[in-house]
This record gives structure tokens, sequence and C-alpha cells, in this order.
């Protein structure tokens, strides 16, 4: 990166950033939701590295004859986040396994759906349930 | 320049493709691509997380995760406008405020003027090491790592609770990710060796050059996710039996803690590696070479229960 992109980095951040965003909050599938926020999360990462980057400068490891480093501290901050980022990736992915097994599904529109039909065939009872607790709490007091 | 086009067109793609297969592969390249972008931008410790971990890792997961829900994904029922209307009001918010930013490389930006030329001159000074970017890690900002490592336990942790890990040892030759293939075989069979021994330099190497406990962990880690795909199942669980890993992860985060600890005991702040030795500096380089083997350990063990879990769950379905 000798010649300054000037901030041309930063706009394609930007746009990363919103093409994630607009996947986590436009899809429905689960699993692809959860690429989208790889696509943010990588996004920060870009933001940050090119933030720590200066003209003319080296990887921050002491060489001789450089007197410009990068600086490390993007750099530290990044690299756990990345590592922490794939372990949070897993259990959201372990958690879109569980609801698949449970619901055979990882659409969002069909999980509603079956949480909805759910509720119809036991709403009558649950209804019910609802007014006789009220009851017995108006008797209590 | 070319490399964060090609990031556009594969985000692009992604958003574009129904195929679930090809959006995960597609993010393996991405992930490749940001390492080779980290690399032009001077960060080659980050460089080589994002490879290990981006391109690694995460696809093999990403595909184990699919294989256990579904690889198609339905059309959207709803229209995209009132979503698109969002983001483009959001970025373009965004892009306003990015407008005031100082230049990337810009040697007087804020990045460059505060902690940042502290570290430079007295990194390798009162740590003893070349690599800035180890000391920072493990000695000026211990504690942030500390916390970081105790959030990939509990990560690990989670995701036993939700998938469960099926216990001992369930050999049964022939069955595996990929059928019985020859070639491939005696290529990962070559390879493993020399994986585990390079994770093994990275852990150990970790202040003189690139790398460290983070991208030795999951290095070590890959060893035994690629023998396990290509061998029978249940082949790296002989090796590193389930039963083991939680514990090395608890031991990983407890060598890290008892460091700062034993800081404590010799009067000293927590985590302050110069109580470990007569000589500041060489306590400092012993207490870095501690708490990056806990990182190390507890990494590897975590990134190992996330692939053994959803193998096995794999298997009971």
């Amino acid at each position: 990166m000798s010649d300054l992109p000037g901030i041309y980095n930063y706009l394609i951040v930007v746009f990363l950033m919103m093409a994630g965003f607009y996947v986590v909050i436009s899809q429905g599938n689960l699993v692809k939701k959860l690429v989208g926020l790889g696509l943010f999360q990588t996004s920060v990462f870009i933001l940050y590295i090119s933030m720590g980057n200066v003209i003319g400068g080296a990887a921050p490891i002491v060489a001789e004859g450089v007197t410009v480093y990068s600086s490390p501290l993007p750099h530290v901050l990044i690299l756990t986040a990345i590592v922490v980022g794939v372990a949070t990736t897993a259990v959201g992915l372990s958690l879109a396994v569980r609801i698949h097994e449970a619901y055979g599904t990882v659409e969002e529109d069909d999980i509603t759906a079956q949480d909805r039909a759910d509720d119809e065939t036991v709403g009558t009872s649950s209804t019910k349930d609802a007014a006789a607790n009220a009851t017995s709490t108006e008797d209590a007091r | 320049m070319t490399l964060l086009g090609f990031l556009v067109l594969i985000a692009v793609a992604a958003i574009r493709l129904r195929d679930l297969f090809a959006v995960v592969m597609l993010f393996g390249v991405y992930s490749l691509l940001t390492a080779a972008l980290f690399m032009n931008l001077d960060a080659v410790d980050v460089a080589f997380t994002e490879a290990a971990v981006g391109a690694g890792v995460s696809t093999v997961l990403m595909l184990s995760g699919l294989h256990l829900t579904s690889r198609w994904e339905q059309r959207p029922k709803r229209s995209p406008l009132l979503p698109l209307l969002v983001v483009g009001v959001t970025g373009a918010v965004l892009v306003h405020a990015m407008l005031d930013a100082p230049f990337v490389g810009d040697p007087q930006a804020p990045v460059q003027t505060h902690v940042t030329p502290y570290y430079i001159a007295n990194a390798p000074v009162e740590v003893g090491m070349p690599n800035m970017v180890t000391a920072v890690l493990a000695s000026y900002r211990g504690y942030d790592t500390f916390g970081e490592t105790v959030v990939i336990f509990t990560a690990g942790l989670a995701v036993m609770l939700l998938l469960g890990i099926q216990q001992g040892t369930h050999n049964r030759p022939g069955l595996n990710a990929i059928g019985d293939q020859l070639v491939l075989r005696s290529v990962v069979k070559l390879l493993v060796p020399a994986i585990l021994l390079y994770a093994l330099y990275v852990q150990f190497h970790g202040d003189f050059g690139a790398g460290g406990g983070f991208q030795a962990g999951v290095i070590f880690a890959t060893g035994f996710v690629l023998y396990d795909l290509a061998f029978g199942e249940g082949d790296a669980r002989t090796v590193v039996p389930p039963g083991w890993l939680h514990r090395l992860a608890a031991l990983g985060v407890l060598i890290y803690g008892g460091v700062g600890v034993y800081a404590l005991l010799a009067g000293k702040p927590f985590l302050d590696y110069s109580a470990l030795s007569a000589d500041p500096v060489a306590g400092q380089h012993l207490g870095v070479l501690l708490v990056e083997l806990g990182v190390g350990i507890t990494v590897f063990a975590v990134i190992l229960t996330i692939f053994y879990a959803f193998s096995g769950r794999g298997r009971r379905a």
C-alpha cells in the first residue's frame, strides 16, 4: 500500500459492513445470517488494521535499519478478536443445529409459523389457564 | 486496492447465492483475501491468524454446521425494500462520518500519536522481545488477553452444553467425511506431523517473529481436524480423547491466571511478570512464555472440542 489510498479503505469497510448488516436483517436462513455476521465482523477487522497502518512503515517486529513501524496495538486487539470470533460463531452454529433438530428447519419464517400453529392448538386451554391463574392470585390477595 | 475490490465482489455474490455450500466456500476465499490484505497493511500476526482461523477452521466448522442443517436456502418471501432502506441510511451516515477520518497511513493520526510511540520505543527494551505485538498482547495488555482467553473457554463450554461430546472412542475405519481416498490419506499422513511441528514453532518462536499462542493453538488443532477428516471417524479421538479436552481448556486458563496470582502473592500487581525473576526483563520473558502457553492450550482444546461436538452430532443423526 505505497500510494496513499486516502479513505478508500474506509469506504470499502462501510460497504462490507452494510453488506453483512443487510444479510442479517433481510435473510431468513440462520446459517446465512451467521455468514452475514462474519462479513460484518471482518469489515471491523479491516477498519482497525487500516487505521494502524502508517506510510513507509514496517511490520512491528524489531529489525535493523527500520525506524518506522505500524502501530502494534490494533494488531493485538484484532488478533484476539479473530479467535474469539470463530469461537462465538461456533456457539451460534450449534444453536442453529439444535433449532434444526427441534423444528426441522433453520428458516426463520417456518420457525415462526410452527410456533404460531403450536400456540393456536393449545391457545384456548392456555388462555383458560391464564384466566384461572389471574383469579387465583386475586383470591390470594 | 484490487484486493478490496475482490472482497466487495465476493460479498455481493454471497448475498445473492442461495446455495449455502457455495456461500461458505466463498467466505473461505474471502478470509484468505483478507489475510493477504492484512499482510499488505504490515499486520503479519493478524494475517497469520486470519489465514489459520478464517480460511481453515471456520470453513470446516461452517461446512459441518451445514451438514447438520440444510444446504439450500429458501427464497425470501418478504420484500427486500425496507432492509435496503435501513442499510442505505446507516451506510450514508457512516460514510459521512468517515469523511472526517484521517487518511490511511497518516503518521499524525490519533492512533499513531498516543500510546503507540511508547509501545514502539519501550516494548523491545522493557519486555525484551523483538515482536512488539506479542509484548503488547501478553504483557502490557495482559488483562485484555486474559479476558479473551476466558471468553474462548466459555464459548467452548457453551458448545459442549448445546451439542454434547460423545465420550470414548468410536473407531470405525472407512467411515469418514471423504471416503476411502488413498492419495488424500497419503498426503495427509505426510502433512500432519509437519503441521504439528510448525504449530510448536509458532508457539515458542512468537516472541521473535510472527506468531504466538492464539495462532499456534489453532494450527495445532487443525492438524487433528485434518487427520480426523481423512482417516476413520474417531481416529483423532484415540489420540486426544474428548474427556481430556475440557480439562485441557481449563488448564490453559489456570496457567494464565496462576501466573497472575503468583505475581500478586509476590507483592506485585496482578499479571506483573517482573515478579517471576530477580531480573525484571528475564521475568517478563518467562511470564510471556507461560501466558502464551496457557493461551495456546486453551485455544487448541476449545477448537478441537467444537470440532468433536459437530462431527459427533453428525454421526448420531
